[in-house]
């Protein structure tokens, strides 16, 4: 069939031979095993560490951290976002790096002032 | 492609149900409930063991989502048979997956034997104090929310409540067990409304993923692909059940682990 340049076609390559897909079959369940492996641990973590006040703030970062991580591997390998056009990558990702940024840093600073500075007025005014 | 468009929006959806949670969570931090202390169950264990469940739910999600990749791999091979193979065994995980948290749903909303006391208020939840190393039950002593010292709407914690502070509490509380989206006996009842909102509206993407995977597949088996002479259906359904792990990802994280 020839190759059309007027139509985007959703997937830049939909066929692939049996020696490529073997390789992929044995990268995703690398995959598997690294993201089982990372949910174990974070479980554990929270086991051992979850009531201990000193560890609280490691925590919330490794947790953070590793679920970036995790997430990382889902969109780029299952997802087959690492296989696309640079400029598709940016156009999915680009919106969340700004927005969500943004979305983050609202929310965090109204919450301190609902949670600290709010009742400290209605304490002072009485309401 | 639009397929990627409708997840990048959903996904802000989702963003935006988890900001929110993390705001409110932000906001009472000092007397919201610990998620560990609340899914203790696993099926057939009658003892106390956090978490273990809903990680094995988050394994199921992750390799049924392996499962997936695998059939849309196969499908670029035009194996019809092992797509179709793969994609049984990811409609069984989603399903596993929906049971499972139908199941949680179940101990959430029926709660523990011993139960909590609702308030006069009608808010404030004084519960059983328990010992975090053994969870056994310090019988007659309670925990209430503290206000901070000189606020009406601040928290500082929990203060203890005893013997006959207590008793005369319980003659105006309500023995409460469970959690609905008025009241929660593990405390805040915020902490549930966001529970059933969010593990809701995500069970839901799950379901309506298994619906749509099913659809898929008997179009798979009908050889319509076959015809067609590739499997991209099956990659964009495929495209829609990792979004829903990547979100349960997140879920899990912030509403469990954190």
């Amino acid at each position: 069939m020839e190759a059309r340049d007027d139509i985007y076609e959703y997937s830049l390559d939909t066929h692939h031979s049996e020696e490529e897909g073997k390789k992929m079959r044995k990268k995703f369940m690398m995959v598997l095993a690294l993201l089982s492996a990372v949910t174990i641990v974070e479980v554990a973590m929270g086991m051992v560490w979850s009531r201990d006040e000193s560890m609280a703030m490691f925590l919330k970062v490794t947790f953070i951290g590793l679920t970036l991580f995790k997430a990382g591997y889902i969109v780029w390998i299952f997802m087959h976002l690492g296989d696309e056009q640079k400029s598709f990558q940016w156009t999915v990702l680009a919106p969340y790096f700004i927005l969500i940024g943004y979305l983050i840093f609202i929310a965090l600073s109204e919450a301190l002032y609902a949670g600290e500075v709010r009742p400290a007025i209605e304490n002072y005014f009485g309401f | 492609m639009m397929m990627w468009f409708f997840l990048v929006s959903d996904a802000f959806t989702f963003s935006g149900l988890l900001v929110a949670y993390g705001f409110m969570r932000h906001k009472y931090e000092d007397i919201w409930p610990t998620a560990g202390d609340v899914f203790t169950h696993f099926p057939m264990y009658d003892g106390h063991i956090e978490l273990a469940y809903v990680a094995l739910m988050t394994f199921i999600l992750i390799a049924s989502s392996v499962t997936m990749v695998l059939a849309v791999e196969a499908g670029h091979r035009m194996k019809k048979k092992s797509v179709q193979f793969w994609m049984v065994l990811t409609i069984v995980g989603g399903a596993v997956f929906v049971g499972s948290q139908a199941w949680e749903w179940y101990h959430f909303i029926h709660g523990t034997p011993h139960g909590a006391y609702l308030l006069e208020d009608g808010a404030t939840v004084m519960r059983h104090k328990i010992d975090p190393h053994t969870h056994v039950i310090e019988e007659g002593t309670f925990l209430v929310p503290a206000n901070r010292e000189g606020s009406l709407n601040e928290y500082s914690g929990f203060r203890e409540v005893s013997g006959n502070e207590a008793a005369v509490m319980k003659t105006t509380a309500t023995h409460i067990h469970g959690a609905n989206l008025s009241h929660n006996e593990y405390g805040i009842p915020l902490f549930a409304d966001f529970f059933f909102f969010i593990t809701g509206f995500h069970g839901f993407h799950v379901f309506s993923g298994v619906i749509i995977n099913f659809i898929i597949f008997l179009m798979v088996v009908e050889g319509k692909f076959e015809k067609t002479g590739h499997y991209e259906m099956v990659e964009k359904s495929g495209l829609y059940w990792h979004f829903v792990d990547l979100v349960w990802v997140f879920v899990f994280t912030f509403f469990y682990l954190l």
